[in-house]
Formats: C-alpha cells, sequence, structure tokens
C-alpha cells in the first residue's frame, strides 16, 4: 500500500486550500481541520489575517502558494506541539519597529518542523520562542538588506531546546541565524551570507554545536558570546570584511572547541576576548588581515595542528601578552630548518612581528604594508631575532603544512 | 640679414657678450673669430633662439628672434660637435628634420651626392667616422634651402676633398643670396671665404668689416697675421 | 601635439636598436616568468610581482630619464634650431622617452602572465590594474627625472639626485612617516598619515595596488578615512588623481624650465 493511502487512513483526507476552494483562506481551513489533519495550500496568493495554529496538523503547500502579509502583519503564528510547516512561501510582513514581527512564529511548542519554505522580505523570517525539538531545514530566507535596524533576524532562536537548524539559506537579515538561551542546538549545513550584522549570532547558549556551516561576506561571520562548550566544526568563515569585522568572535567563553575550520580572506579571522580553555585544532586561516587577534584575558588557550597561511598577520596579541599556547602549527612565515627530520623546526616560530605590534600602537601605519620600509624591517627581524616581540611562540612549528594543499 | 641690436648675455656672473651691435649682409660669407670662449657659439645660439639674450634683440631677415619658431624655417645650422642618436641612420635623423617641418618639404640632397656619402645615409650614426658624421651634419643644414646659414667650425674633421666640397657650396649659396656667418679657427680657409670678418674678444664685436680692410688696416699680409695682430693689439675698434 | 609624437617614432627606434630597452623588458619578463612557475600564479605571485613593479618602475624611469636628457643634449640642440616651439620638442622629447620606456615595462610586467594565460581569469582585472599603475609610475618618475636633469647640467650629480629621490621615495620617507605616525600614535594620526602617503608617488602606486590584493582585507580595519578613502570609487579616484597630479606638476615644471633654458 502506498504511504500516502496509509496517510490518509490514519488522517483523513486532506483539507484542500485554493482560491477557488473549497476553502479560501488558510486560516478557514485550520478552525475547521481536526487535530492531526493535513492542509493543502494550492498555488495562490493569500491575504489573510494573521493565521494561528493551535492544533497538530500539517500544512503542506504546494508550488506557488504565497502568504502574503501585504507589508502589515505577521503571516503565522504556531501554537501547539507537532506541526509541520512545508512549501510554503511567506512574503511582505512590512517593518515593526516595536514588536518582533516574524513571518513564522513558533511559541510554547514542541515536535514542530518547518522545512522547506521560502521567505522573501520579511521582518524575523523563523522565530522560535521556548520551543523544543523542532527541526528548521532547508528553508530559503532571502531579506530586504537594508539598515540594521530595519530588518529582523533570519532564524531567531530563543530559551528553545534541542533544535536542529539545517541546510537553510539564509541572507539579508541583520543575523543570519540568531541563538539566545537555548541548550542543545545543532546548526548544521547552513549557508548565511550577506547579513547585515552577523552570520551567526550565539548568546548564552550552552552545549551546543554548529557544524558544515558557510558564513560569507556578513558584517561580521560569526558571534559566541557567553557560552560554555559550544562545538564548532567543519564551518566556513569567508571574507567577512570591514572595520571591526572578523571570521569569529569568541567572548567570555568558556571549554569551546574549534576542529577543521576554514577562515579566509577575513579582516580578522578568530578574534579571541576571553575564550578560556579554547582547544583551537587542525583549522585552516588564509588570506586573512591577521589570522588570529587574542586580546588580553584568553586563558589557556590551545592552538594545535593550524596552518597559516598568506595572513599579512598570523598572530596580534594585545595587552601584556596571552597565556595561549602554541604547538605543532604549520606557518608559511616559518624558515627554519629540520635538520633532525623528525618534522618539526628546530627553533620556535614567533608569529607576531614587529610591524604587527607598532600596527597595534598606531593603527593606521597599516597603509605602509608591504612598502620596501617595512620589508626592510622584517629582514632585519629574521636576521636579528632580538627584534622580534617575545611571547607568543610556537615551540614545535611544523615543516608541512597538516592540510591538503601545499605551501 | 642678421641686425644684432645692443645684443648681450652672460652665463651666471661670467658676462659673454656685452652690447653687441652687427649688420651682417646678405650674399656675403661672415667669418666669426676670437679667442677661445670669446662668444662665438653663443652668438650663433642667440641667433638661433637656443639661448635667450639678457639685453637687446636678434633680427634675422626683418623677424625679430622670439619664441615664434617659424624664422627658423629659413636657418640651416651645422653645430659644433655632430653627437647624434648613435642607432638612428642619417636619413631618419633627416627624415624626422622634415617631419618636424610638415612633411611637404623635399629636402635638398645635393650636398650628399657631392660627397658621394652612398650607403652611409643609411648606417647607423653611431658606426660612423667622425669626418663621415660631420658630412651628415653638413648635409642636414643645407637640405632645406637655407637663407640664412650658421656654421660652427664646418670643416672640422673632414678631409681636404671633402672640404673644398663644402666651401664650394657656401660660396655658391652666397651667389644664391644667402646670409652665411661661419666660424672657424682655420684663418687661411676663412680667408679663402670670407667678405667680411667679425673679431669677437672680451664680449665685444672689436672688429667688423671686409677682410681686405682689416689686412690694411692691421699692415699684415695675411688674414691670420692680422687677427693675430689684432689679439696682441688690445682694443682697437674700428667698424667701417 | 602631432609635431611632438613626430619624436617618438625615431626615439622608439633608437630605444629598440639600442637592445637596452629590450633586455630591461626581457628580464622582467624572465623574473615574472620564474615567479609564475615556482609561486604558482596566484594571488603570491601577482604580490610579489608588484613589489618588483614598485621598486624597478621608478628606478628604472629615474635613471632612464635623467641620463636620457644628458645623452639627448646634441640632438636636442639640433631639433631646436629646426622651426618646431620648444613645448612641441619637450612634448617630443619626453614622450620619446618615457612612452617606450613605459611600454618596456607593461609588457615585461605583463608579459608572461598572457603566456601563461592568466591574463584571462580572476587575475585579469588586478593585472591590468598592474599594468596600468605601473605605466603611469614610468610617466611620474620620467617627469621627474626631467625636472632634475633639465636643472642640472652636471650628469653625474643628476644622477645622484635621482637615485637620492628614489632612495628617498621607496624608503626613507616611509621611515620617517613610521616613526613619526608612532610617536603620535595617541593622537588622531589617519589624516596626516594619507597626506604624507599622499605625498608620495610610490606610496600612492603601492596602496592602489594593494587595494586589489589580500592586503586589501587590513584595509577594513583602520579607521573612518581610510575605510572612505580605500572603499570607494571616489577615494580611488582620489588616489589616481593625486598620482595624476604628480605626473603633472613635475612636467609642468620640467617643461618651464625647457622652455626657459639657454642650450
Amino acid at each position: 500500500m502506498p504511504p500516502m493511502m496509509l496517510l490518509l487512513l490514519l488522517q483523513g483526507p486532506p483539507l484542500v486550500v485554493s482560491p477557488t476552494g473549497p476553502y479560501t483562506s488558510i486560516g478557514a481551513a485550520v478552525t475547521a481541520a481536526p487535530p492531526g489533519a493535513i492542509i493543502m495550500v494550492r498555488a495562490g496568493r493569500y491575504r489573510e489575517p494573521t493565521v494561528t495554529v493551535d492544533r497538530p496538523l500539517t500544512l503542506q503547500g504546494q508550488p506557488g502558494a504565497i502568504l502574503d502579509g501585504e507589508g502589515r502583519r505577521a503571516l503565522l503564528i504556531v501554537h501547539a506541539d507537532h506541526v509541520t510547516v512545508r512549501g510554503l512561501e511567506f512574503t511582505n510582513t512590512g517593518t515593526a519597529y516595536t514588536e518582533d514581527r516574524a513571518a513564522l512564529r513558533v511559541a510554547d511548542a514542541k515536535d514542530c518542523h518547518i522545512v522547506g519554505n521560502r521567505f522573501d522580505a520579511t521582518f524575523f523570517a523563523i522565530y522560535l520562542a521556548a520551543a523544543e525539538d523542532c527541526v528548521v531545514a532547508d528553508n530559503v530566507i532571502a531579506g530586504r538588506p537594508g539598515r540594521e535596524a530595519a530588518t529582523g533576524n533570519g532564524v531567531h532562536l530563543w530559551s528553545s531546546r534541542n533544535i536542529v537548524v539545517r541546510g537553510n539559506r539564509i541572507s539579508g537579515h541583520r543575523d543570519g541565524i540568531y541563538l539566545e538561551f537555548t541548550r542543545h542546538a545543532d546548526v548544521r549545513d547552513n549557508v548565511s551570507e550577506g547579513n547585515v550584522r552577523y552570520g551567526m549570532h550565539f548568546m548564552y547558549s550552552d552545549s551546543s554545536a554548529y557544524t558544515g556551516n558557510t558564513f560569507r561576506a556578513n558584517g561580521s561571520g560569526v558571534a559566541v558570546m557567553y557560552t560554555r562548550a559550544v562545538d564548532m566544526t567543519g564551518n566556513n568563515f569567508i571574507s567577512n570584511r570591514g572595520a571591526a569585522a572578523y571570521g569569529l568572535l569568541l567572548k567570555e567563553i568558556q571549554d569551546a572547541r574549534l576542529f577543521a575550520n576554514t577562515f579566509r580572506g577575513n579582516t580578522v579571522g578568530l578574534l579571541a576576548d576571553g575564550a578560556d580553555r579554547a582547544l583551537v585544532t587542525s583549522n585552516r586561516f588564509e588570506d586573512n588581515g591577521w589570522a588570529l587577534r587574542l586580546l588580553g584575558s584568553t586563558v589557556s588557550a590551545q592552538f594545535t595542528g593550524n596552518t597559516f597561511r598568506r595572513n599579512s598577520f598570523d598572530v596580534a596579541v594585545n595587552g601584556n601578552g596571552t597565556s595561549a599556547t602554541f604547538s605543532g602549527n604549520w606557518w608559511d612565515g616559518y624558515h627554519g630548518w629540520d635538520l633532525d627530520h623528525d618534522g618539526v623546526g628546530d627553533v620556535p616560530y614567533h608569529p607576531v612581528r614587529l610591524f604587527s605590534l607598532l600596527v597595534e600602537r598606531a593603527e593606521p601605519v597599516l597603509l605602509l604594508q608591504r612598502s620596501l620600509f617595512v620589508k626592510m624591517l622584517d629582514a632585519a627581524e629574521r636576521a636579528l631575532p632580538v627584534l622580534t616581540p617575545a611571547g607568543v611562540s610556537d615551540s614545535h612549528p611544523l615543516m608541512r603544512a597538516p592540510d591538503r594543499g601545499s605551501r | 640679414m642678421i641686425v644684432t641690436r645692443a645684443l648681450g648675455k652672460s652665463f651666471g656672473k661670467r658676462g659673454v657678450l656685452r652690447a653687441i651691435d652687427l649688420h651682417i649682409g646678405r650674399g656675403r660669407i661672415t667669418g666669426l673669430v676670437g679667442p677661445n670662449g670669446a662668444g662665438k657659439t653663443t652668438l650663433l645660439k642667440l641667433v638661433l633662439g637656443l639661448a635667450r639674450p639678457d639685453t637687446g634683440e636678434v633680427i634675422v631677415d626683418g623677424h625679430r628672434v622670439g619664441p615664434a619658431p617659424a624664422y627658423r624655417a629659413a636657418i640651416g645650422y651645422m653645430p659644433q660637435i655632430a653627437r647624434f642618436p648613435a642607432h638612428l641612420t642619417g636619413r631618419e635623423l633627416l627624415e624626422t628634420l622634415v617631419a618636424l617641418r610638415g612633411a611637404t618639404v623635399e629636402p635638398d640632397l645635393s650636398l650628399a651626392e657631392d660627397f658621394a656619402l652612398g650607403d652611409a645615409l643609411d648606417r647607423s650614426l653611431g658606426t660612423l667616422s667622425g669626418g663621415t658624421r660631420q658630412k651628415i651634419n653638413a648635409v642636414l643644414a643645407f637640405a632645406f634651402r637655407p637663407n640664412t646659414l650658421l656654421l660652427d667650425e664646418p670643416t672640422a674633421g673632414l678631409d681636404p676633398l671633402a672640404s673644398r666640397i663644402l666651401k664650394d657650396r657656401m660660396l655658391t649659396e652666397r651667389v644664391r643670396g644667402c646670409t652665411v656667418l661661419v666660424t672657424s679657427h682655420v684663418l687661411p680657409e676663412l680667408e679663402e671665404l670670407a667678405d667680411d670678418v667679425v673679431f669677437l674678444a672680451d664680449g665685444e664685436a672689436k672688429w667688423h668689416g671686409p677682410v681686405g680692410q682689416l689686412k690694411k688696416h692691421t699692415g699684415q699680409p695675411t688674414l691670420e697675421r692680422a687677427v693675430a695682430q689684432l689679439l696682441a693689439g688690445g682694443a682697437l675698434l674700428a667698424v667701417a | 601635439m602631432t609635431v611632438a609624437l613626430r619624436l617618438v617614432r625615431p626615439a622608439l627606434r633608437e630605444a629598440v636598436r639600442g637592445r637596452w630597452l629590450i633586455g630591461l623588458a626581457a628580464a622582467l619578463a624572465l623574473a615574472g616568468d620564474l615567479l609564475i612557475r615556482f609561486g604558482g600564479g596566484g594571488d603570491t605571485t601577482l604580490v610579489s610581482l608588484l613589489d618588483v613593479a614598485l621598486i624597478v618602475t621608478p628606478l628604472a624611469a629615474l635613471v632612464v630619464g635623467t641620463m636620457q636628457v644628458h645623452n639627448a643634449r646634441e640632438v636636442t640642440e639640433l631639433l631646436l634650431a629646426q622651426p618646431v616651439t620648444r613645448g612641441n620638442l619637450f612634448a617630443g622629447l619626453y614622450l620619446g622617452t618615457a612612452l617606450p620606456l613605459a611600454a618596456a615595462l607593461t609588457i615585461g610586467l605583463l608579459a608572461p602572465f598572457v603566456w601563461h594565460g592568466l591574463l584571462i581569469g580572476p587575475l585579469g582585472l588586478r593585472l591590468l590594474a598592474l599594468g596600468g599603475v605601473t605605466a603611469l609610475l614610468t610617466l611620474v618618475g620620467t617627469a621627474l627625472a626631467f625636472a632634475i636633469a633639465l636643472r642640472v647640467d652636471d650628469r653625474v650629480r643628476a644622477l645622484g639626485i635621482a637615485l637620492a629621490l628614489w632612495l628617498g621615495a621607496a624608503v626613507l620617507w616611509d621611515g620617517v612617516v613610521l616613526l613619526l605616525a608612532l610617536l603620535f600614535g595617541e593622537r588622531a594620526i589617519e589624516v596626516p598619515l594619507l597626506v604624507a602617503l599622499a605625498l608620495n608617488p610610490l606610496d600612492l602606486a603601492r596602496v592602489l595596488l594593494l587595494l586589489g590584493t589580500d592586503a586589501a582585507a587590513l584595509f577594513g580595519y583602520t579607521g573612518a578615512v581610510v575605510q572612505h578613502t580605500m572603499g570607494t570609487a571616489a577615494g580611488h579616484a582620489a588616489l589616481i588623481t593625486a598620482l595624476a597630479l604628480w605626473l603633472a606638476l613635475p612636467l609642468c615644471f620640467a617643461a618651464k624650465t625647457f622652455n626657459k633654458k639657454d642650450f
């Protein structure tokens, strides 16, 4: 027996919404639906008051099924457990400065599935507040990029638990993905680009993980703040440029693990401002202005097996050094020998250049980068290691890059 | 015809020429003589506008020498040192001058034929001997049917045959009505050519007059001896 | 102007037959070829070549420019005796020196990228920028050289001044600017620093070229004025204008000198 038939047996026949009936509005169908019903929404533009789903059901949109807020209202509020929203297109919420107006809001609900929808020109797109065990997957969310205040977040999670955010494409919002007071979130394989503030903003959300995401050309890449035990694996932080822009900010966090991420073409790759006991392993830092900026208070962070390639500066530290330790990384600026052929350079590498210290003192002298004088400064530094600032050093610099690429 | 009025020129503190008044006539060859550093080349350059006078003026065939360059179309100039671009040929240099003057001019290469320059015109100037380069220097000066010829040591480095060809040409140009002003250290040669002599010394034209009159005035049989007399005798101003 | 252009062809012939121009282009092309072969032809190669361009171009222009003025002294007199204005002649002599040199340097730099097929591709636009800045820098260097050599008749002294100028612009200026910036680092040094860089054509060229490289990521970091200068079309235009002024002013000065000069 085909699965659709099975569903029909369990849930009864679907309620059909279309411009010509039987139901001409989604709201009417929801009101009429028994718990567990399937509502099929046919192609058409539905302009109707905000729809509230107060019972378990499945809203299934067909291609061209558009819920239009006419620039005036939120579109769909889910207020019940076991709700699935699939294949719908949400558009035109308008902006609202006094409320967090969302195209789709889930509040106090469990086991929701928001899959394969489109959000076009919405203020907030998907807003989960006090939700549990939900999946937000494969949605395409395209905001109207404008001033920061004039746009909300793409996927906004507040005080929620066990949420999977997977395979979404998010652009043109304030923060692409926003997590606050959320536990056990799993953010995976999303692409968040061209957002006004952050690709992802992560606050007070302990024991969460994000994996395999790409954050490209956002105001800044990802900010992880005030959080414990975050796993960051296999993400790409790319081309986040501008004043105070970075690929990833770790601020006041403990026990973070960064593994196999790529930071490429950012003004600052990784900015750590209080990242205690962070383990930074096997990441690639390429073509960044600064690969790493470590601000004073980072305690006991460990950097191992990372690759540093074509960064203008590998490491900048601020204040009186840092207690971060470096061991077994590969640096393209390392020119030491390996006479005993153990794969590790015989002398330590000092990744903080004299010029980068000067830049810390007077930032605009950056404009002298690549001038002949600064090159001579670098050469002098190589000839007279006493010029190199002490402090940060890699005691076991690798002779061969650990990643796939080559020198 | 070249007229200078109260022409003065100094380089830095060194006064080279002071209040020179000359009237160098058409159809005559005028020899410009004087000790080294007397300002002979400077006078030629003032006529060409290569140097600018401090005082006075130069008038060439009725045109006052100034920024307007057109009057130079009728001047042929042989500079003293013929140092040309080493990798160009004489013909290319000539073509450059033709181009500068406007392409309508057809250069007169009869002097090149007289010199029998042959393919030397098509060889790199850097590979030519000094004498051959001087011949090309002369060809360039005579190529545009000048009414005025300014020749700075024209026979320097030329063999006697070439020297004679050049002098014959100068005489022909005189007959044609050209104003010819020529400097030379070889006074017997000048005696052979010149109708008039201008003797420059101490920044002044100490003598300007026909060669014969100068010889008579000094009581010397040759121009060379007459000029030597002038050099030894100091101030002797007699403008005929 | 057409009169001036008539001098360019013989000047080009002279330069090409003299072979040093071709030698210069060939040396640059060889260096570029090696960089591409062993550097992979990516960003790193371009940045290395950018260094070559910023060092070699002004040095070549200054040296060749001063020597050319003195070497052409006699032929200049011959040309001045022709019925042409001094302005035309100056333009001709300048273009006759600067254009072949700019062509040789630009071709020498870009040729290896052409035969490695890199001109069409992600580097293309930046290579064209490199070529453009190289050409402009050659014109600037030659103008400065003319301004020096027309003032200073002693060729050794003129060459010495030209080399000192290069050393000053390429190295010392930046050193002094860096020192001053650090001394006054507490205050707003952004604008004075930009002004100081604008006063050095090599810094202008370097900053213009850096905009297209990885180092551009850095510029995001500095303050608002730098942001504006580096990040907007108007800012780029300002940089190019400043560099153009570095061409126009020495050229005017040299032309004036030439116009008044006694030969």
